[in-house]
């Protein structure tokens, strides 16, 4: 493997994100012989799970274990191939045709690849409730990140908030590193509960089981869980003083705080997937837009795949399974000789292994809809600052959808276009309208989906016709 | 606030400024990482009200850790690495066209 910056204008396969399903498709492509480049926006391979895995501060086992530490077996499996892994590689457009535009320290590149794979990954579900733009909210995804890359924890008082297994995670992790976590504000639903129970069996035998259970306890031990959370506010002026919150519809209590971290599981981050024109389907159960894609990641568009969580939550493991058959995949399409394949048998094994119990976890911490559906004056669009009356006054005036919406708020038009309030939009609309999810779609996105300034896309080489177009002579 | 846990690697440091003023970080930290371990609570401002913002997700979606980095605008400081002699600054107030 390389880390050579400077890119060619064809490869073989370009792939999209040096997670654990990227690079697990790249160790596949790669070492098969195909020329492969793996685009990655952060400064080092890894993904979120196994962020910073090559130069994290943080070794410790009892913070951060080998769930964790694992992550370098898929940097060897890529360690004696050919694949080329760019940092700070920020893809801001993909064609149908395969053209990918990629800035890298302020130059911008179009190159081109025979297959693409998209490895983009998750992103915490937005929590829109009051008070969550205030400094000292975060996410608690936020707080691992900085954990595994710098090893910096908060201090002080912190609050974690909602559900899923990030929270209870990251719990740990904070407590194992000496951090003051005063109380997690529990907000699993007692009806989401109730239906994961048929589930519970087949949980048993996840991997993920042993640890998750174990956690939990030590955490409970240390930390006062208050469950049947359901609602919740941070205040403070110019930056978080007090949470607020009501469990199981008791009075309003309060706690000081100078962190307050939140989540409420994970969901696909369909920028670029949805830019570029793949078909998406929401997702009833696990409330958030996937991405229409067979077992090998193949998209709706023509040589373009999705594998990892971007093609549907799975985890970690799952992604790495996915990444593999999407490897396979974009393998045989270009190269039906090739050998060195790994058995697709095998990998869809693992997979299965990896994926049992999900439907649990899915079940049981899917988000209620106090903390999917905001009120009054809640923030829903952080960067035009748009509340969710706003966005239902828009409705009540015929607005069919968000990107109608758009025209009437700029919400979802500032600088994340949509990622921190899409999802949010989407049920909200939905709701007042008394219709799916499906039928009030999502914003239509086009590329740059991620900023470039005026001076990269200048500094394009451009061919003569280009030119000729726009310079009068 | 945010502190640091003691660290046996041997990263290295490296020297930067924010808003003038310097600081040390260790090799591998992101521009907003740097930030929030500084004491600075709200790290620039938001574009229509001028409400008070912090870094939120760090893995590159909520763009709420714009900062100014070597002169150049609006970068995303989680996805930046520090380096020696780098020039961070925080957008303290509303960005105006041509501004």
């Amino acid at each position: 493997m390389t880390t050579e910056p400077e890119l060619k204008s064809d490869y073989d396969v370009a792939i999209v994100g040096a997670g654990p399903a990227g690079l697990a498709a790249a160790a596949v492509t790669a070492g098969c012989g195909l020329s492969t480049v793996l685009l990655d926006e952060n400064p080092g391979a890894g993904g979120q799970v196994y962020r910073a895995i090559e130069t994290t501060p943080v070794r410790d086992p009892k913070i951060l274990d080998r769930d964790y530490t694992d992550g370098q077996d898929l940097i060897l499996d890529l360690k004696d191939t050919t694949a080329q892994h760019v940092r700070n590689a920020v893809v801001w457009s993909l064609a149908q045709d395969g053209e990918i535009g990629v800035s890298i320290d302020g130059r911008a590149h179009m190159l081109r690849a025979k297959r693409t794979i998209l490895a983009t990954g998750a992103m915490e579900r937005p929590f829109p409730i009051p008070g969550w733009t205030l400094p000292g909210v975060m996410t608690a995804g936020g707080a691992q990140t900085l954990l595994k890359a710098s090893g910096i924890v908060p201090e002080g008082r912190i609050v974690m908030a909602g559900c899923g297994p990030l929270l209870w995670l990251c719990a740990y992790q904070l407590l194992q590193a000496g951090c003051n976590v005063q109380a997690i504000l529990d907000t699993t639903d007692p009806a989401a509960q109730r239906s994961s129970i048929r589930h519970a069996a087949r949980f048993a035998t996840s991997p993920y089981v042993t640890k998750g259970v174990k956690l939990m306890a030590a955490v409970r031990r240390k930390i006062r869980v208050i469950t049947g959370v359901t609602a919740l506010a941070a205040h403070g002026d110019g930056q978080l003083e007090t949470v607020t919150y009501s469990a199981k519809l008791g009075p309003v209590d309060r706690m000081t705080a100078d962190h307050l971290l939140l989540h409420h599981g994970v969901i696909p981050n369909v920028n670029l997937a949805m830019s570029v024109g793949i078909s998406h389907t929401w997702d009833d159960l696990q409330l958030c837009w996937t991405p229409n894609v067979d077992s090998f990641g193949t998209t709706s568009i023509s040589g373009i795949a999705i594998a990892g969580d971007g093609a549907g939550i799975a985890g970690a493991l799952a992604a790495q399974c996915r990444g593999r058959l999407a490897g396979i995949a974009a393998v045989r399409a270009i190269e039906s000789n090739a050998t060195g394949l790994p058995d697709e048998l095998t990998v869809r094994r693992d997979l299965t292994h990896a994926m049992r119990g999900r439907r649990f976890l899915d079940h049981l911490y899917r988000p209620s809809r106090a903390f999917r559906i905001p009120t009054g004056d809640t923030i829903v669009c952080r960067c035009e600052e748009i509340t969710a009356d706003q966005i239902k006054a828009t409705v009540a005036l015929g607005v069919e959808g968000p990107n109608q919406m758009k025209s009437f708020l700029r919400c979802g038009m500032g600088p994340c276009q949509g990622r921190l309030c899409g999802t949010t939009v989407t049920e909200l609309i939905a709701d007042v309208r008394g219709v799916s999810p499906q039928d009030v779609g999502y914003y239509r996105l086009r590329p740059p989906v991620k900023p470039i300034t005026l001076a990269e896309l200048a500094g394009l080489p451009q061919t003569e016709d280009a030119t000729k177009a726009v310079v009068r002579l | 606030m945010f502190r640091r846990l003691p660290d046996k690697t041997a990263a290295g440091v490296v020297n930067f400024t924010i808003d003038g003023v310097r600081h040390v970080g260790r090799r591998g930290d992101t521009v907003a990482a740097v930030l929030l371990l500084s004491g600075a609570r709200a790290t620039r401002v938001s574009a229509v009200t001028a409400e008070p913002r912090a870094p939120y997700c760090m893995i590159g979606v909520c763009f709420e850790c714009l900062v100014t980095v070597d002169g150049v605008g609006n970068r995303q400081g989680c996805l930046i690495a520090v380096a020696n002699g780098m020039r961070i600054e925080t957008q303290k107030t509303r960005r105006e066209v041509g501004a």
